[in-house]
């Protein structure tokens, strides 16, 4: 079974099962881990913003600039980690994945 | 005792309230009743990514229909509440059972408004606001057919755009002289108008609808200039009223939507109420308003929930909302009146540009346009009602963070 750790806002860490076809976004959000996801994953609210722990942003794809415009606002933005997670779709590569739920704003 | 909450209406509140008590640890009964025939769902992509066949049913679900068992929660769909017998803290639902409350929250959201005019009940004559409404227009709707939507508001252009693209003939009668009139500034208003023309759409403006004509099918729209518009089918998209018989009925205050204070407590101490019924102080306009947005669901399903377990938060958010047409992102923060000065940042020709709205100085408002830099730095702008240098708001290299 291929998996996403995440760390939420609370500081407690918890295995997800990851599902391919599904956003990362999708995936908390089924797992009640505190992502707004207001607009529900068109990138038009930045309310599923997290950060990528370690080496994984490498392996992700790049930001589009849309996703760019809205991350580079937030207060709590990382140029290294920050991320929309619903613009991240999981895939068997993303095994292991860690992240962690940014504050919200 | 374990207490119970029961929750009426599984929409966008209802989601949320339930997400904000499993993430604090609730450890009571949970009840969800709901009349439609689904598991709460998002209503955006209905006149959008699900109408357009490009995004999956099962994709609206904010939960997986199995979390509920899962949770232990009392879900209870296609049933509906009948009746709330506040002495006795009970319910009565459609199917002719009771059920006992301790404490409950009203998400009974809000349903079309039916126009009332000759041939309102023929075939072909939709509306939509749920997923039954948009399996029912997917259906019908095919290259070549001939689309008659009546109201210009984002919901309808939003299926204008879409059933353009899938090559259907669309026309769309506007009582108001511009389109998103209730939304938008005027500028936003002419730049919407130009690109629906641009794309083949027939908008008429300041043009009524005084009947639907056919035999037992609707093939005919006739307006108040005395046109006859042919139709192989009609969407009406004229607004929604809340749902608040059931509040009324049990004598809670209802003045255009159920009266609620700022933690979303009604005028009973045990029922709370969020989402699109709610008739909410706003702390932005100093007076009492209705929304009917996503944004507003949430940051009240929320409150209502921490209000029920007793840690009662204020939500305060800026009231934000956004629409999706063709390739254009619209966003929108704050709410602006008529009379506000709009100041206009960039060039709607580049099809990328903002437009503030003044009260007094203050920054009251944002409508933005593929600009999404500009977004939520214009939320916090409206949120301090900062008083900003005109010259420089209306330069779009400027950061609105600079101001
Ligand atoms: C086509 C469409 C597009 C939209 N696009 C956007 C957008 O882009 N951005 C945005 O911010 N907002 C959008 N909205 C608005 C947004 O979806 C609503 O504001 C939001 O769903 C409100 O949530 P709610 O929980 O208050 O009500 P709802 O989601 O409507 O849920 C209420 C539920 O209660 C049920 N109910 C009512 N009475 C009873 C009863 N007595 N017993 C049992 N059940 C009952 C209703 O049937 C419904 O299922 C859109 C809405 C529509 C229809
Ligand atoms: S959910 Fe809104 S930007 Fe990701």
């Amino acid at each position: 079974m291929s998996k996403i750790i995440v760390t939420t806002q609370k500081g407690k860490t918890r295995e997800l099962k990851g599902e391919s076809g599904s956003s990362l976004m999708e995936i908390l959000r089924d797992a009640d881990m505190g992502v707004a996801a207001i607009c529900g994953g068109v990138c038009s609210c930045a309310t599923c913003h997290v950060y990528i722990n370690g080496e994984w942003g490498k392996k992700l794809p790049p930001r589009s600039e849309e996703e760019t415009d809205l991350l580079k606002e937030l207060e709590s933005y990382d140029p290294s980690a920050s991320r929309l997670s619903c613009q991240i779709e999981f895939t068997e590569e993303l095994d292991g994945l860690a992240l962690t739920v940014a504050p919200e704003e | 005792m374990t207490r119970t909450i029961v929750i009426v209406g599984a929409g966008q509140a209802a989601a949320q309230a339930i997400q904000t008590l499993q993430a604090n640890e609730f450890d009571g009964k949970i009840a969800l009743i709901g009349d439609e025939a689904y598991v709460p769902y998002e209503r955006p992509p209905l006149s959008k990514g699900l109408l357009a066949g490009e995004i999956e049913l099962e994709k609206l679900f904010f939960k997986k229909p199995a979390y509920f068992a899962e949770k232990g929660i009392d879900l209870r769909l296609k049933t509906s509440v009948t009746r709330i017998e506040r002495a006795a803290k009970r319910l009565k639902l459609d199917d002719g059972s009771t059920l006992a409350y301790d404490q409950l929250l009203l998400a009974t959201g809000a349903r079309v408004r039916r126009i009332s005019i000759p041939g309102a009940d023929l075939s072909g004559v939709h509306y939509l606001r749920g997923i039954d409404d948009v399996l029912g227009i997917r259906a019908e709707l095919a290259p070549g057919k001939r689309l008659v939507l009546v109201g210009a508001g984002y919901i309808g252009l939003e299926v204008a755009a879409v059933a353009n693209k899938l090559g259907t003939q669309v026309t769309v009668l506007e009582m108001m002289d511009r389109v998103m009139a209730r939304v938008v500034a005027p500028a936003v208003s002419a730049f919407y108008d130009q690109v629906h023309r641009a794309a083949g759409v027939d908008i008429r403006l300041q043009t009524g609808v005084v009947a639907f004509e056919g035999d037992g099918r609707v093939t005919a729209v006739v307006t108040d200039k005395g046109d006859r518009v042919a139709a192989d089918m009609v969407i009406v998209g004229i607004g929604v009223v809340p749902n608040v018989e059931l509040a009324k009925d049990a004598g809670l205050a209802v003045d255009n939507g159920i009266v609620v204070d700022d933690c979303c407590r009604t005028s009973d101490p045990d029922i709370f109420a969020a989402g699109d019924v709610t008739n909410h102080p706003s702390a932005l306009m100093g007076r009492n308003i209705r929304l009917e947005s996503v944004q507003n669901a949430v940051s009240q399903g929320r409150a209502a929930a921490l209000a029920m377990l007793g840690k009662p938060e204020p939500y305060n958010e800026v009231p934000w909302f956004w629409s999706d047409q063709y390739d254009l992102k619209l966003q929108i923060a704050g709410l602006s009146e008529p009379t506000d000065e709009a100041i206009v940042r960039g060039d709607p020709a580049t099809r990328k540009f903002s437009v503030a709205y003044l009260r007094d100085g203050v920054f009251v408002a944002i409508n933005t346009i593929n600009m999404l830099k500009d977004f939520l730095p214009a939320k916090k702008l409206i949120a301090e009602k900062r008083v900003v240098d005109k010259t420089k708001l209306a330069d779009p290299n400027v950061s609105l963070k600079e101001l």
